[in-house]
């Protein structure tokens, strides 16, 4: 016998591990949709299946916190049960002896807050108030484009339709195919076989191989309502795009000199190039659009007679002004402001940063399209940013695409001072280093490690540390702020002032393009409806069948990138085309929710809106 | 065209056909339970699971579409497991009490259980019971309930109550009231349809059965029975019966045998109401009210609680003509109680009704009489009617025809083609047309009134006044008509409306043929009735020439608004 052997792994154990991981997948893939009791009563029941069994609190506890969470469920409980429920699970959480007890306590308190309503309701009720299960992809997507539609579309080798259906809901499909963030992708139910369908791959390329670019319906008769819309980012021109489609007469007020909005002057060519942006552009504006650049609505006064002339004004105005750093000479020449750097891109003004120094403050997409145009007009970068690389709220693809093209990432750095010389010119930033520590508000925070602050060079330091409103005139003439936010409705309007509308970045702060093209759709049918109509867009195209093959694990096709070596000179389109092999290959991969699962029943397809 | 192969079958098959009607056309018979051709096709139950080939997962044939070359088949070892497993699942979830069930002898799940052979279960019973409010005149029983989504489909898409819901997702799925609130308290309008729709017994009217044979028992009350025009077109199928075989006055026979006092007819008042709303109408068209809404029929009362919970405000233009149901039940306890010399608590007054509402319009206060009594004491359905038959060990077959009683027994035709949508409104134009110029126009001149779309219109004019009545059925249609003349997008001056798609002869309360819509081939059984009765004219129903000249003197008159006549309350349903 010998004294030692090594660890093997028995096949139950691998099946066990094997189901541990399928339940991440079906977890990633979660019906958001799903009785909160329930989940709270089989998170527990899991986690007491996780139970060694030495101590009271977990073995026994767990058990019957799950018991009395089933009758909840059951609608057998009582408003008694509840304390029961909240008085065991912080039993539990102070006295289980290991994290596999405490924690699961500690969560089932916290669902006891935040599920509070639901609790009694089912008390209360004896149902369940929570909303059903749709179509996972279309009901995360802001602006519920028919996505399982157009996915099919492109099976059928139908690009043009395809595109001409995602204009149902959203006028900017080629932007989309580059940049959106595609939160469709997150609850993708392929998540429970492999991974989410490539949803923005399929429409970056059916908006490459579509053969023209068609209105989604055609021009309803004119109505005679007219319409001001104050800014010509994506949220302003859906909103103009839908309300000319149904007949009303639309004008455009855009302060800058072209159209487009931070999909121009906040996003850089290399992620968006120009003409694919124009492309979305000309349709909206062969709708009928009118436009005034230049045009700025610059006074409270000036606003209260557009409102006097039109028969409804939106406001979009985005989030085009920087947020400040408050550090010592932060006003110094060589920094700027990320915003002002990407606008002036956007006009077509390149700065010279050749061979130049330049440090990035912040970790958050802009933070990444300041850095990676840099490297692109040829300087040498470096993201100084307070907290790990792994808690930039950037998309990782933008953060590794910058580490990719030769940005140097100075992580746990924060800001201390912009070092200058006898000139007021940027020598260096001087920061203080960091150590990660405990979470707040969800996220770890950082602390001042016990080290003295170092200084880095720099010629260029550009401060990416958020966006700010322009609204102060907005706020003189009478509409509520938050902030510097507009605070409209969730259907974009303000009470007490009829006829007045906004939506996107102004009133939700910085946030992605499809929530702004989110909120102008919802602008366009609400001011519709406010003129008295009730026009439906709608776009009469059948959509496929289901393929029937069985779906079984297939690879997710990427999106492939130009070598780093090719791109990192010069602004041209950084990520190529999926091929039609791939394509059709990651079309077929849907499971096609809209016809399988509860949507084949109720909160299916929405043919019109 | 697509080429399929089913089992071993070739077949041409049109493009866009279902695996289950392409099987069906070619004599292969796939079963289904859920299924409810373009009412639900969601695929819930599977039981119409096929294989086909190349696909290790089965297919349903329900919506599930052909395409080119496809390769199936309906009975593999795996169909059959999977079919048979399935099916063991769901009635591990249902209450199996066949031999006391009101569709023990109707039930899609017994016949699928009888046909795959399941004789014993593999599973626990898991039955989720619901309080019910059992005086109710419709009946849910939950732990009968398989959760096909019938119900909750022809409330949602036919008739847009929403009265039906998914209660919880999850593991507690269950169907109930919306917000499982207690029946009475949402908008039920009592039509049936979810108990028509549904495949098991988890639906059903409230059985008023037991409270007629105790009246029937009763040596000292006088039974009158009125029988609605609808019920001559449907109370024989349950016994196999052709319409030509199941007629009304076989049906007296029956009636008889089983111990009622008199057989009269509800197409008698039928014409009474004729003559009431017709004249109504006249003088509504003489005094149109500013807002240029039509006047609407009253006589459906699914469509009157429809009317008292979605548009209160409508009220005012809905007819006060009571309904041929109540109106017969106020003649009986007036005017033939004086002639027969019964003291109207002596009567117990019963109609057999197409419909579930019919037992709360009975019910309503407002159709009592001051001595509490109500104008009609009992309401039963065709479907209680025929269980009581049943209940009897009678063979209807062999009982001979014979003639209702006077004089509530004699109808004209146009009477009894109340019972299918657009026939009250032919019936009142026919004697419209008389009330304004004195003579009779022919009597089919209004049948563009005729036919099942849900929404049909009727241009005519009488003495030169262009009139245009439009005849809906369905309350989905009824709600987008009334959504439509509201707005001003459409103009009438008369519309007919009833609750149940196809009329009475598509009532909640008739018998059921699971997954089949019955009312347009109950229809014709009406109309030919009318063609052939030498009476086509509501006007000219001897016995309605009579209770005129011995009661009411004239329509409208003091007597007759205050028998024949009510107030509708949205307070009151």
């Amino acid at each position: 016998m010998s004294r030692l052997s090594l660890d093997t792994t028995t096949a139950a154990e691998q099946t066990a591990s094997a189901l541990y991981q399928s339940l991440q997948l079906r977890m990633a893939a979660a019906p958001t949709a799903s009785c909160p009791v329930e989940i709270a009563s089989a998170y527990t029941h899991l986690c007491h299946s996780q139970s060694c069994g030495k101590c009271v609190p977990c073995r026994i506890g767990l058990g019957q916190l799950e018991n009395l969470l089933e009758a909840v469920k059951k609608g057998e409980a009582t408003e008694a049960t509840l304390d029961v429920i909240e008085r065991t699970a912080r039993s539990i959480k102070n006295s289980a002896d290991c994290a596999i007890g405490y924690q699961a306590a500690a969560e089932v308190l916290r669902s006891l807050v935040a599920f509070r309503p639901d609790f009694e309701n089912h008390i209360q009720k004896g149902f369940c108030s929570a909303p059903r299960q749709g179509i996972p992809c279309v009901q995360e997507c802001p602006a519920h484009v028919d996505i399982p539609g157009y996915i099919a579309l492109i099976a059928d080798h139908r690009p043009t339709d395809a595109v001409k259906l995602i204009r149902k809901d959203n006028p900017f499909p080629t932007a989309c195919a580059f940049i959106c963030e595609h939160p469709c992708e997150n609850q993708c139910r392929r998540n429970l076989i492999d991974r989410s369908i490539n949803i923005r791959g399929l429409k970056s390329y059916c908006v490459d191989k579509a053969t023209e670019d068609i209105f989604p319906m055609d021009k309803m008769a004119p109505t005679g309502k007219k319409v001001a819309i104050i800014g010509g980012g994506p949220s302003g021109l859906t909103t103009a795009f839908y309300l000319e489609l149904m007949g009303h007469d639309v004008t455009v007020f855009e302060k800058r000199k072209h159209l487009g909005g931070m999909l121009r002057y906040g996003i850089p060519s290399y992620r968006l190039n120009r003409d694919n942006l124009q492309r979305d552009i000309n349709l909206i504006l062969d709708s009928g659009v009118e436009v005034h650049r230049d045009y700025d609505i610059d006074s409270a006064e000036a606003f209260e007679n557009l409102k006097n002339e039109f028969d409804a004004t939106y406001i979009a105005i985005g989030a085009h002004s920087h947020k400040a750093l408050k550090i010592a000479h932060a006003d110094a020449r060589g920094v700027l402001s990320a915003v002002e750097m990407l606008r002036g891109i956007g006009d077509g003004n390149l700065p010279d940063f050749k061979d130049k120094k330049v440090i990035v403050i912040g970790g958050g997409n802009v933070a990444m399209d300041v850095a990676r145009s840099s490297i692109r007009l040829g300087a040498d970068v470096t993201i100084a940013y307070r907290r790990r690389q792994e808690d930039m709220t950037a998309l990782p693809a933008e953060v590794e695409g910058a580490i990719a093209e030769g940005c140097h990432m100075d992580e746990l750095m924060a800001p201390a001072e912009v070092v200058v010389d006898e000139n007021d010119q940027v020598t260096g930033l001087k920061v203080q280093p960091q150590v990660i520590g405990p979470y707040r508000k969800g996220r770890p925070s950082p602390r001042a490690a016990d080290v003295p602050p170092v200084v880095l060079d720099a010629d260029i330091i550009v401060i990416s540390i958020g966006q700010s409103i322009d609204s102060q005139k907005f706020e003189d003439a009478g509409l509520p702020r938050q902030w510097d936010q507009l605070d409209a409705t969730a259907e974009t309007t303000f009470e007490g002032h009829n006829g007045v509308f906004s939506g996107g970045n102004c009133v939700t702060g910085p946030a992605t393009v499809i929530k702004a093209i989110a909120a102008g759709k919802v602008a366009a049918a609400n001011i519709d409806e406010y003129l008295g109509y009730d026009h439906k867009v709608e776009t009469h195209i059948e959509i496929p069948e289901p393929l029937l093959h069985d779906r079984v694990p297939c690879g997710r096709v990427e999106i492939k990138e130009r070598p780093i070596g090719d791109r990192k000179d010069d602004f041209d389109d950084v990520e190529l085309k999926l091929s039609d092999e791939e394509a059709l290959q990651e079309a077929s991969r849907c499971l096609r929710c809209d016809h399988f699962g509860y949507a084949a029943f109720r909160e299916g397809r929405q043919r019109t809106w | 065209m697509v080429k399929i192969t089913m089992d071993r079958q070739e077949m041409d098959v049109p493009a866009g056909t279902t695996i289950l009607d392409a099987a069906e056309n070619h004599g292969i018979h796939i079963p289904t339970l859920c299924y409810y051709a373009h009412l639900n096709e969601i695929g819930s139950c599977r039981m119409c699971l096929v294989e086909m080939q190349g696909k290790d997962q089965l297919v349903t044939a329900c919506n599930t579409k052909v395409s080119e070359g496809m390769r199936l088949a309906t009975n593999t070892p795996a169909v059959r497991e999977a079919r048979q497993t399935n099916l063991e699942l769901i009635l591990s979830q249902h209450r199996v009490d066949c031999t006391s069930c009101v569709r023990g002898d109707n039930c899609s799940l017994q016949d699928l259980a009888n046909n795959m052979g399941v004789t014993s279960q593999d599973y626990e019973k898991e039955l989720a019971a619901q309080k019910w409010d059992m005086a109710f005149p419709l009946i849910r029983d939950n732990s009968k309930c398989i959760k096909c989504m019938r119900c909750v489909q022809v409330c949602d898409k036919i008739q847009q109550l929403h009265v039906w819901d998914v209660l919880h997702p999850g593991s507690e799925s269950d169907i109930g009231v919306r917000e499982n609130l207690p029946i009475s308290e949402v908008n039920c309008s009592l039509c049936g349809q979810c108990v028509t729709h549904c495949p098991v017994g988890a639906l059903s009217e409230r059985d008023d059965v037991p409270r007629m044979m105790a009246a029937l028992a009763d040596p000292d009350v006088t039974t009158v029975v009125q029988i609605a025009p609808s019920i001559r077109a449907a109370w024989g199928e349950d016994f196999g019966m052709t319409p030509k075989e199941g007629t009304v006055k076989r049906l007296a026979s029956v009636l008889r045998h089983i111990g009622f006092d008199y057989i009269f007819d509800t197409s008698f008042s039928a014409d009474l109401t004729i003559m009431e709303e017709a004249s109504e109408f006249l003088h509504f068209m003489g005094d149109r009210p500013d807002d240029n809404l039509p006047l609407f029929t009253s006589c459906c009362p699914g469509w009157v609680r429809f009317a008292k919970t979605e548009y209160p405000e409508l009220l005012g233009h809905l007819s006060t003509s009571k309904s041929p149901q109540q109106m017969f039940g106020a003649v009986t306890k007036t005017w033939y109680a004086e002639k027969m010399g019964l003291k109207p608590d002596q009567i117990f007054s019963v109609s057999i009704m197409p419909c579930i509402a019919k037992k709360s319009e009975a019910d309503m206060p407002s159709m009592t009489r001051e001595d509490g009594t109500p104008d009609v004491d009992l309401v039963l359905t065709t479907r209680e009617l025929d269980r009581m038959i049943k209940s009897e060990y009678l063979d209807p077959r062999s009982f001979p025809e014979s003639e209702l009683d006077d004089p509530l027994g004699v109808a004209s035709g146009a009477g009894v083609i109340f019972g299918s949508t657009g026939g009250v409104m032919e019936a009142a134009l026919r004697s419209a047309y008389y009330f304004v110029n004195d003579k009779n126009t022919d009597a089919d001149t209004f049948k563009a009134a005729r036919g099942q779309d849900g929404c049909r219109e009727v241009d005519t004019e009488i003495n030169g006044i262009p009139i245009r009545g439009i005849a809906v059925n369905g309350l989905g249609n009824a709600r987008h008509l009334i959504e439509d003349l509201k707005a001003g997008r459409r103009q009438c001056d008369f519309v007919e409306v009833m609750a149940c798609p196809g009329g009475c002869v598509g009532g909640g309360g008739q018998p059921i043929h699971d997954g089949e819509e019955w009312a347009a081939r109950r229809a014709p059984t009406l109309y030919n009735l009318d063609e052939r009765n030498t009476i086509r004219f509501s006007h000219e129903n001897p016995s309605i020439k009579e209770v005129y000249k011995e009661y009411f003197g004239t329509p409208l008159s003091e007597k007759a608004e205050a028998v024949l006549h009510t107030h509708h309350s949205a307070a009151e349903r």
